[in-house]
């Protein structure tokens, strides 16, 4: 079930290949603007590296969650899907896994490219790559709970940053503070548990909560 | 006698028990105020470190403890209209976020206040200053979820979703945030009193907490009445209370 869903996304998402090329623009834009507005220094941006990606990964993320659910809403596939026999759970987390992997999969990839423009040290394009692998996945997941809440409401974008955000910041200190600890020399092990330990639990209770948002949506 | 333990969950009935409630608790919290306010202005002694500024803990404590308790009561109450789609549940939670968001905004600009003074600066990125505004996004989030939404009802369960999901976000934000925290060696300043306090200060600060709690109650129990009254506008006993029938 959750193949066939993965697998039904990930073609429309390919049909569709302009809006998976968005987001990732936008994570590129974004981070290329931050040595404009605070100047070329390669001391500064080396500092500023990790937090800088981690944001930027964080609002792309977030910008493309409505996608989770709107346009099977308007057409009218969620409606049936609600309806379908199959556990609404499983269903949420092929959609969310399949964000995941339309979203978040290609930034995880540019991230060491970008990190080079920000004279990261190879360890610490590793850290920082490995720390997107773990951390987007989160993003996902959690935002999956936003978007479903704010399925079909007016001035639901803007809703859906201030529902999320908030939620997202015990990712962001752990992904962009594992970079910051290998570049410290204190090694990134107890980062790289903490963000996994944020993944078990997400998996294990957005589905239901996201489910459950889905039904209050759709009445 | 048995006791009919749900009759006031009724919004018709919970209304008028509100109604006779808010004047005790309105006279309580004038009293506790009038008495918190003078120990805070004349009896409290000056703090030889801090010298006068240090007053401004009387505000500033019980509204931080104000903001984070009330949270946990408007989930609590959240997830209790959700669970057992009781509507007074759902509308005491939603009467609740505005005075918690207005505590934690309080314990925010009220901790400016005391930091200028003290450590020389508006702000710092101290971990409980960062998980305050923290919470006071959530309490944004929650209002303008609601507010986004048409129906009450859906407005309602929604409210409670992101209400229980922050429930559980809480300590985990708390705990990375101070961990983040003493990472970055970032803030030099603590906000960590001299352990002893004088009882004077201690009493006047828990009076003043006891005022913000009775004041609490009665702002959460006229905009529930208010709540209320709105959403059951259609009904017959609103429109007999309307003519004047009920009392």
């Amino acid at each position: 079930m959750i193949w066939w869903i993965i697998k039904r996304d990930l073609l429309l998402a390919m049909r569709r290949r302009s809006d998976v090329l968005t987001t990732l623009f936008f994570f590129i834009r974004v981070v290329s603007l931050f040595p404009l507005g605070v100047g070329p220094e390669a001391s500064l941006l080396r500092v500023m590296a990790s937090g800088v990606l981690w944001v930027a990964a964080l609002l792309a993320s977030m910008l493309s969650l409505g996608r989770i659910f709107s346009s099977d809403y308007a057409d009218g596939t969620l409606e049936q899907m609600l309806l379908s026999p199959v556990s609404l759970p499983a269903l949420v987390t092929g959609k969310t896994i399949s964000h995941w992997l339309v979203t978040g999969v290609p930034l995880v990839l540019m991230a060491p490219v970008l990190g080079i423009q920000y004279d990261l040290p190879m360890e610490a394009l590793k850290v920082l790559t490995l720390s997107l692998l773990l951390g987007t996945p989160v993003l996902s997941l959690i935002g999956a709970i936003g978007a479903a809440l704010t399925l079909g409401l007016r001035g639901g974008g803007v809703l859906i940053s201030i529902l999320v955000l908030p939620l997202y910041i015990p990712v962001l200190i752990f992904g962009a503070g594992a970079v910051e600890a290998s570049t410290a020399g204190m090694g990134s092990g107890a980062h790289f548990s903490i963000l996994g330990a944020f993944l078990l639990v997400s998996i294990v209770f957005s589905p239901w909560a996201t489910a459950a948002s889905l039904r209050i949506s759709m009445g | 006698m048995t006791i009919n333990w749900f009759k006031y969950a009724s919004p018709a009935s919970f209304y008028f028990l509100a109604g006779r409630m808010i004047p005790y608790f309105s006279i309580a919290a004038i009293i506790f105020l009038i008495v918190g306010l003078y120990i805070a202005f004349f009896s409290a002694p000056t703090d030889f470190q801090q010298g006068e500024a240090y007053r401004i803990i009387f505000v500033h404590v019980p509204a931080a403890w104000m903001s984070m308790f009330l949270y946990l009561v408007m989930a609590f109450w959240a997830g209790i209209g959700l669970a057992f789609t009781t509507r007074l549940s759902s509308m005491v939670a939603s009467a609740i976020a505005p005075t918690g968001a207005m505590f934690a905004f309080l314990a925010l600009w009220t901790g400016a206040w005391w930091g200028k003074p003290m450590w020389g600066t508006w702000w710092v990125w101290d971990a409980r200053l960062t998980s305050e505004l923290i919470l006071f996004f959530l309490y944004i989030g929650f209002m303008s979820l609601q507010a986004a939404i048409d129906d009450p009802r859906r407005a309602d369960k929604a409210g409670a979703v992101i209400a229980l999901v922050g429930v559980v976000n809480v300590p985990i934000i708390y705990f990375s945030v101070q961990w983040w925290n003493t990472l970055h060696q970032g803030a030099s300043v603590s906000l960590v009193q001299s352990p002893k306090m004088a009882t004077a200060m201690l009493s006047g600060m828990l009076i003043m907490a006891l005022a913000a709690w009775m004041y609490s109650i009665v702002t959460i129990l006229i905009r529930t009445r208010l709540i209320i009254l709105e959403r059951e506008r259609h009904t017959a006993w609103v429109s007999e209370l309307k003519e004047g029938v009920l009392e």
